[in-house]
């Protein structure tokens, strides 16, 4: 999935890249490789989607999209497929997963992430993806975040750019 | 926040070169000097509109894995069970949320056997049950708050 060098560049970048003017450069001094080579490991992760991109996060809750509403549905299990396809194409929908069931108490199988201004905003662009995709019959809530707790993105421990080939088997969950 | 810094964030969500000057490039599309954009991004972080700047990483392509979970917390153990799930550095994200789940964290590590450790530490640290909601099938997925600018 990743040979060491690679890993050594994720753990070194996970938390985000320094706002210097060369932070390739900064990187590379960090690994003892030239910055070229860092450039040419980084572009290599982003074509093969191991890195999804590179760029800012921005805050969004903190710039005024207040309301953050997971909607989620209980599709039946021979639709949820092509009703999830319909529903992650849609602009206004960030996210669009198929999770399971856990019963007694979680019902609902399709999570679409539907961000706005206003939770009324949301509730009208939900009720406008029910009317779109004719699903309005379904079991669905949209359950809003009142507050952010923590926000980092992912991060690797430090051990897992030294785990040898056995290592690797072991922890791949394979 | 002024009309410069929504500029320069819904210009560099995605596609951020990967150069030996980044910053210096995106002052060329935004008619902004290098050293410009550097203090405007380091001023957007200080004052909390910057979450992250930096990669965003696929765990399943790096041999990992990711999932959601939820808990059901009494609101008089809130703040302990908060604590301890944002004491794994492996949770990613923890939102507070409206609904008798009322805890909804991602966790994303090296390999599913960590994940599921933090699973099982966090409900005996909090003595309350967790629910995993891994992904079974994932529908396009496209992150980009565009903010509105002002056109003179």
């Amino acid at each position: 999935m990743a040979v060491e060098i690679e890993r050594r560049l994720i753990l070194a970048i996970q938390g985000g890249l320094p706002l210097v003017p060369q932070p390739y450069l900064a990187v590379a001094r960090e690994l003892g490789i030239t910055e070229e080579e860092v450039i040419i490991l980084i572009d290599g992760m982003l074509a093969d989607g191991r890195i999804k991109r590179i760029g800012a996060v921005p805050n969004h809750y903190a710039l005024g999209i207040i309301a953050n509403g997971m909607s989620v549905w209980n599709v039946p299990d021979h639709q949820v497929a092509e009703v999830g396809r319909r529903m992650g194409q849609l602009p206004v929908v960030t996210h669009c997963y198929r999770r399971p069931r856990r019963p007694p108490h979680w019902p609902y199988n399709l999570f679409a992430m539907v961000h706005g201004y206003s939770r009324e905003d949301v509730l009208v662009t939900v009720d406008g993806i029910a009317r779109e995709l004719e699903l309005e019959g379904l079991p669905r809530e949209v359950i809003f975040s009142t507050q952010l707790l923590k926000k980092t993105g992912v991060r690797f421990q430090e051990g897992w750019a030294s785990l040898g080939r056995a290592g690797l088997a072991a922890s791949s969950g394979d | 926040m002024d009309n410069g810094d929504r500029i320069l964030l819904n210009h560099i969500q995605k596609g951020f070169p990967v150069t030996s000057r980044p910053f210096q490039e995106v002052g060329g599309w935004l008619n902004m000097t290098e050293e410009e954009v550097l203090e405007r991004l380091r001023r957007l972080s200080q004052e909390g509109y910057l979450s992250r700047f930096g990669p965003v990483l696929n765990p399943r392509r790096l041999g990992g894995n990711s999932t959601l979970a939820a808990m059901m917390v009494p609101q008089e153990r809130l703040e302990v069970a908060i604590a301890a799930v944002n004491g794994h550095p492996q949770v990613s994200h923890n939102y507070l949320r409206e609904h008798p789940f009322n805890l909804w964290f991602v966790v994303s590590a090296e390999s599913e056997a960590v994940i599921q450790g933090v699973l099982a530490e966090i409900e005996e640290e909090t003595g309350l049950a967790v629910i995993n909601l891994p992904m079974e099938e994932e529908y396009f997925v496209e992150v980009n708050f565009q903010f509105e600018v002002d056109n003179p």
